[in-house]
């Protein structure tokens, strides 16, 4: 008998994975600027997903507020480049400074449970949005542009937005990855079963989240800093809305919380309901809020949690695997 | 004179706060859980006034009257829908499936209603615009004065139901522990949805008292539902009367901050809520130990 991280099929996976961000690196020299800009929003989207997941799925930690961190990277780095900085330069320095507002907010917000700290981050959202709206150099409550972007011609903007979609997406995704096989990983995935039994056994239950917080807040605010230099144009009643955290709850547990995989099979799947019904309006949001509901009742563990469950199958290997001894000598 | 009618102006708003909360508060008392479509079912309550008093053309509060059944079925039903399944699940759960409903109600009541506002002050009789004055700066309106008084007189009938020898032992047994409340023969089905209902109805009633004092629309619902939490936070979750306390303090927060300027009320309330957060769960002595 013995204890294994990689099969076969993840071993494939993972390669694939890899060969296929090379080939997403590409899609810029190959496609129009608008399969790029969609692509981009996608690449936002499964980071989106991933550090939700991070936060809930193993965190336990159920945010409705990661607007707040989204709001404040598409800001600062409206504000960083106000002051002069080149526009993708401050993009890296706004995903730093929005990231590290987490630090003191995590002082105490981590002490809450359930709906203190779900509802506690919406305030904090909240007031994020009222700060900017009484900052006439922010363009107060009627938006603003980042005209810094319109240096560089509309194709080459794309493409170099889209590469900094893929190079936040990779490093985060990486990131929680390597967290989840290292040994605090071991403890992560034992607090997101069973929060009071890891905190019996000597896991430091506290620091360990804090280290989730943190990650969720900075690739949160990565995605705000997409978010505008995708747009060009943000304003608090969008970049601060709830309906982000609407968006990350439905790609989450649909794809599987708690999950490595799952969160961006939901990300896709959101992606195509998107682009499916481009008018989105009220009945979308509707089927939205109730898949939500559904799956949060009746199929917790999301479709890609089922599929491990019932398969057994595993892509990305951030588990252990115990292998019998008379299935590897089957295997061999 | 201008910060005492502030002051003033604020209990009134408060109690307006403590009627919303205090459906939000039962539900945590008695089922540890919150329910994040609270604010839409109060909207949802205030647009069943509205279709009332549109078709029949009576006043808004007989409306009310007429609404209630409705809402004490919509509460059975969503207690039996979503809250029963998901106490079981866990203590994430209750909170992503309410919030899904919430995203449903909103999006519903868009189709339904557009996304115009609606107000019911027109059809709530002079007592939308009958006012005393006292003093020069000072003014009372019957407004006020009726959501206080009702806000006192709910939370008054819901300690007599609480300290009610039966009832109020059902409810409190059920509250401790579900199970060993089963053991002893009470219904705790029976309770955990009774408590819905009654929280679901006094939520219409905050939607009556909301389109009355103001406009709503669709989306209404979740600065309610946040205004509601804040005012059960400060007033100490799983107490009664903290929250209709609770619901003051944030009102005259809000009315103390619109007096340095309009846009820091709504702020003034939520820095409230986060300094009693902190205050609580002991932010200082968190700090202390990181930096040992």
């Amino acid at each position: 008998m013995k204890v294994e991280r990689w099969t076969r099929t993840s071993r494939v996976f993972t390669g694939g994975l890899a060969v296929s961000v090379v080939i997403l690196a590409a899609v810029p020299l190959i496609f129009d600027p608008d399969v790029v800009q969609k692509l981009t929003t996608l690449l936002i989207l499964v980071l989106l997903a991933a550090m939700w997941n991070a936060l809930a799925g193993y965190g336990g930690l159920l945010s409705v507020g990661q607007q707040a961190f989204i709001g404040m990277g598409a800001y600062a780095t409206v504000f960083f480049a106000n002051l002069g900085v080149p526009p993708y330069a401050a993009m890296l320095v706004a995903t730093v400074a929005a990231g590290a507002i987490s630090v003191p907010i995590s002082l105490f917000a981590l002490r809450l449970r359930a709906a203190q700290f779900a509802i506690g981050m919406w305030v904090i959202a909240e007031v994020a949005s009222i700060v900017v709206r009484l900052d006439q150099n922010l363009g107060a409550g009627t938006g603003i542009s980042l005209i810094q972007l319109n240096q560089y011609e509309p194709n080459f903007r794309q493409a170099y937005t889209f590469w900094l979609a893929l190079g936040f997406a990779v490093i985060f995704l990486a990131a929680l990855f390597l967290l989840l096989r290292s040994p605090l990983g071991v403890s992560l995935q034992a607090i997101r079963d069973d929060e009071e039994a890891a905190r019996s056994i000597g896991v430091r239950v506290a620091s360990r989240k804090r280290l989730l917080f943190v990650l969720a807040a900075f690739g949160c605010s990565a995605a705000g800093v997409l978010v505008v230099a995708n747009t060009l144009f943000i304003e608090p009643g969008s970049v601060f809305s709830v309906q982000w955290s609407a968006y990350m709850i439905f790609m989450v547990l649909v794809g599987g919380l708690g999950t490595f995989e799952g969160p961006i099979l939901g990300a896709i799947l959101l992606f195509a309901i998107q682009a499916t019904f481009t008018q989105g309006g009220p009945w979308y949001l509707v089927g939205l809020g109730a898949t939500a509901a559904f799956f949060a009742l009746a199929l917790p563990r999301g479709l890609w949690g089922t599929v491990e469950e019932r398969l057994g199958l595993r892509l990305m290997p951030v588990g252990y695997r115990v292998v019998g001894a008379k299935r590897e000598e089957a295997d061999g | 004179m201008t910060i005492v009618n502030a002051i003033l102006q604020g209990i009134f708003l408060g109690a307006f706060y403590a009627v919303l909360a205090c459906g939000l508060s039962i539900m945590f008392g008695v089922m540890r859980i919150i329910n994040l479509a609270h604010g839409d079912v109060a909207v949802l309550g205030a647009y069943i006034v509205f279709v009332i008093v549109d078709r029949t053309g009576v006043s808004a509060f007989v409306a009310f009257l007429i609404a209630l059944p409705v809402m004490v079925v919509l509460g059975y039903a969503l207690h039996f829908s979503v809250l029963e399944r998901s106490l079981r699940a866990g203590i994430l759960t209750p909170l992503l499936a309410t919030f899904g409903l919430s995203i449903v109600i909103q999006n519903l009541l868009q189709l339904a209603f557009s996304p115009d506002v609606h107000s019911l002050g027109g059809s709530a009789g002079a007592v939308t615009t009958s006012s005393w004055q006292v003093t020069g700066g000072l003014s009372v309106s019957a407004l006020g004065v009726l959501v206080l008084v009702t806000a006192v007189v709910v939370f008054g009938a819901l300690q007599l139901l609480l300290s009610n020898p039966r009832l109020g032992w059902m409810m409190r047994a059920t509250a401790e522990d579900a199970d060993a409340a089963e053991l002893v023969g009470i219904n705790s089905r029976a309770v955990y949805a009774s408590a819905t209902a009654l929280a679901v109805v006094i939520a219409a009633l905050g939607g009556l008292f909301l389109g009355i004092r103001s406009v709503f629309d669709p989306v209404s619902g979740p600065t309610q539902l946040i205004f509601a939490f804040e005012a059960v936070v400060i007033g100490g979750m799983g107490s009664l009367w903290g929250t209709l306390l609770g619901g003051i303090a944030l009102g005259i927060a809000q009315t103390l901050g619109a007096q340095i300027h309009p846009q820091f009320a709504v702020l003034a309330g939520h820095l409230l809520f986060l300094a009693v957060l902190v205050a609580r769960f002991g932010g200082a002595r968190v700090v202390l130990r990181t930096a040992r």
